[in-house]
């Protein structure tokens, strides 16, 4: 025993000088992949309910993570986990989450509310959801083939007003009926 | 809007008993010769091992992966709670299988017990042969120091005390005999001594074991001897629920530390005190890093956990060996499994910088943990881990726990099992 604590007294001042050598600064794969355990492999959420983050905008991305810092925006630990990063952090995995293929889901979708979504989006909301929500203008985050159940939650927040909603998404959301809403949410999910 | 169980079930069919057909087993075993120029051997295909076997192969499909389990089906303890609570009917849903991830990554699973690892000459041996490795990652999980509990039998005493601490036909164990219970019996859950396998888990399970109680065994009780002195972990949340769920039904005991078992008469014995009896007797024994660890030697002076460093995770004891998961110190980072997926993803990233004799890379992990406390609601702790002179440290103002038992996160944590065991397996 006090043998092996000798071998292992010295084997651990040995590394200790290797491991002096200092290391790089944590990469943009290094910050992104601790996210996957809840994201999904390369920001690709298995769902149900936790959402994708492949294929959002850099700016998306970071003006969510700015707002959960914040408390801006409510979360349930988004709030507690962004705590631990720097805006140029949420720069860096903005970047790479940005990078990764739109990630497609398959879910059980209402093929009525779909379509009735599919009619309503044009003239509601296409103005920030680009391209039926693969892309979004400035920070508007994507919803092409974001998972239901999460964006079901995040509109019963904005209408309760625990989520703040930008001034002219309000403005259109507002007039809608909650059914329009659940088939817009059903068309933007059911987006490939 | 809320999730039912069958299409949180069915989401969850993640790699079930189906999809053993594609055996992923080289045909000889751990003989086998070396496919490409370098190799990275991976031990024990648990939360840590298949996350650092598919990273590995993700960043440097030129590197050969071999990873060996003793298992051809993983089950998961997250969420084997709620099978013991009666939340989910059985393990079906939390068993997965090897054969996309083998699939999907070019990985060679081979099912074999790992019995020794030379760490001079580089090689790691099982039943199946002996294999030569460029580098090996050890995440073999933990084992029990059943030693210290006076009256333990390893092969008898769990079949009467199941500690149901590695999930499977122990947590099957433990449900039954907690059907089988009479109204009005005592459930006795032992805790010990930090640090062991996921810190809020044993409270979990009372408050699982709690709930099932209430509505199906009136008049029955837990007593929790914990060998610490207050609840480990997310302390005030738990206390919060068992006042609003579970008053009267669990007796919480701090400092009492189980030192001895009598199966025959269902008793516990207890340091200075009294022997306590039980109907149900849930010892959760002390723990240490998973036997191999031990056997090649790479545990610290304290002979339990494997010391590492907290950039690469390569073993401070042994060069070309990194350990991961519950196994190795990762200092503020608890032993749990999205601890040792974060930790896997760190390792992988900085055996391929080392392998390609690339600067490495400094760690960033995240840890979560979340906890039903009753059919309904969960809480959670998360944390955000970065290196400081040496050491994994929680960044500063950071992480922590919910601020109140939450439906909402009751949602996620259905959905967070579902993402890390389809990470795992896919
Ligand atoms: C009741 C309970 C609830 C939990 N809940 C949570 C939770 O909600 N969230 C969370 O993050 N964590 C939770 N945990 C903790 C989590 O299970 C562990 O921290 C995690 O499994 C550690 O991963 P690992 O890779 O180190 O070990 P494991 O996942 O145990 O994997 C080790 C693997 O190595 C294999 N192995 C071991 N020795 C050999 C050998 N000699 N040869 C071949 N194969 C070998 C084993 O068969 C096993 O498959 C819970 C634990 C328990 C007990
Ligand atoms: C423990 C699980 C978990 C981890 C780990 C996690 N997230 Fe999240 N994430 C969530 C949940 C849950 C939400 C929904 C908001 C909430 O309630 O916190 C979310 C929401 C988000 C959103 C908003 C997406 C949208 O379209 O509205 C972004 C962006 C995000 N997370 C980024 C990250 C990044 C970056 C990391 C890693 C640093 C990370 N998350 C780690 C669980 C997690
Ligand atoms: C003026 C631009 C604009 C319009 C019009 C608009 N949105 Fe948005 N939307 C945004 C922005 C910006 C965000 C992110 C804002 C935030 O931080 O909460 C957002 C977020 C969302 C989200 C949350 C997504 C997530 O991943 O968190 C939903 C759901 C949504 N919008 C639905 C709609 C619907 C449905 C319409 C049409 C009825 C619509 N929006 C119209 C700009 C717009």
């Amino acid at each position: 025993m006090i043998q092996r604590s000798a071998t292992w007294a010295l084997a651990a001042l040995v590394s200790l000088c290797a491991g002096a050598a200092v290391a790089a600064p944590p990469s943009a794969a290094m910050l992104s992949n601790a996210c996957a355990g809840c994201h999904g492999t390369n920001g690709g959420s298995a769902g149900p309910s936790m959402p994708s983050l492949a294929g959002q905008s850099k700016e998306a991305i970071v003006d969510a993570m700015k707002k959960f810092k914040s408390g801006e925006r409510p979360s349930t630990i988004m709030g507690r986990l962004a705590k631990g990063y720097t805006d140029a952090d949420f720069a860096t995995m903005g970047d790479y989450f940005s990078r990764q293929k739109l990630h497609p889901t398959r879910q059980a979708l209402d093929p009525a509310l779909v379509a009735r979504g599919a009619a309503l989006q044009e003239a509601n909301c296409s103005r920030c959801h680009l391209e039926d929500g693969k892309e979004g203008k400035d920070d508007t985050p994507a919803m092409a083939s974001q998972w239901l159940p999460y964006l079901q939650m995040q509109m019963s927040m904005y209408l309760s007003g625990q989520r703040k909603m930008p001034e002219k998404m309000e403005e259109k959301v507002k007039p809608l009926s909650r059914a329009d809403l659940e088939a817009l949410l059903h068309f933007y999910a059911s987006v490939k | 809007m809320t999730l039912d169980r069958r299409s949180f079930l069915k989401a969850l069919g993640v790699g079930s008993a189906a999809s053993l057909a594609a055996c992923a087993t080289p045909g000889g075993g751990l003989s086998m010769a070396k496919s490409g120029g370098r190799r990275v051997v991976v031990v024990g295909g648990g939360y840590g091992g298949t996350i650092a076997a598919k990273y590995v192969r993700m960043l440097d499909a030129s590197i050969e992966v071999v990873l060996i389990e003793r298992n051809r089906q993983f089950v998961s303890c997250p969420f084997s709670n709620l099978v013991v609570g009666g939340m989910l009917n059985d393990l079906s849903t939390l068993t997965v299988g090897y054969d996309k991830l083998a699939a999907n990554h070019a990985i060679k699973v081979v099912y074999d017990t790992v019995t020794g690892i030379d760490t001079a000459a580089k090689t790691v041996t099982g039943s199946t042969g002996t294999i030569d490795y460029d580098r090996l990652i050890v995440a073999p999980g933990v084992d029990f120091r059943f030693e210290e509990l006076e009256g333990y039998d390893p092969a008898t005493t769990p079949e009467i005390m199941p500690h149901a601490w590695k999930a499977g036909p122990q947590t099957l164990l433990l449900r039954r005999q907690l059907e089988a219970m009479r109204p009005g019996g005592t459930v006795i859950i032992s805790v010990p001594a930090t640090p062991f396998r996921c810190p809020p888990g044993p409270y979990e399970r009372a408050s699982m074991i709690a709930m099932y109680l209430k509505r199906s065994k009136p008049g029955s009780k837990v007593v929790v001897l914990d060998a610490n002195p207050d609840i480990v972990s997310k302390a005030g949340l738990f206390r919060k629920a068992w006042a609003k769920h579970y008053q009267g039904i669990i007796d919480y005991r701090g400092a009492k530390r189980v030192t001895g078992v009598n199966p025959r008469n269902m008793t516990v014995s207890i340091e200075g005190l009294e022997d306590v009896k039980g109907d149900v007797i849930n010892v959760i024994p002390p723990q240490r890093a998973g036997d191999i660890a031990r056997a090649a030697k790479l545990t610290g002076p304290d002979n339990r956990w494997c010391p590492v460093n907290a950039t690469t995770f390569e073993s401070t004891v042994a060069k070309n060996v990194h350990v991961i998961g519950d196994a190795c110190i990762a200092g503020a980072m608890p032993k749990s499994g999205y601890s040792a997926n974060s930790e896997a993803k760190v390792c992988a990233a900085n055996v391929v910088a080392l392998m390609n004799g690339r600067e490495t890379i400094e760690m960033s992990g995240i840890n979560t943990c979340y906890s039903f406390v009753s059919e309904k609601e969960a809480v959670s702790v998360a944390g955000v881990y970065a290196v400081k002179g040496g050491a994994i440290i929680s960044v500063p103002n950071s992480g922590g726990v919910s601020p109140d038992l939450s439906e909402t996160e009751a949602i996620y944590a259905k959905s967070w099992i579902n993402n890390i065991l389809v990470e795992m397996t896919t």
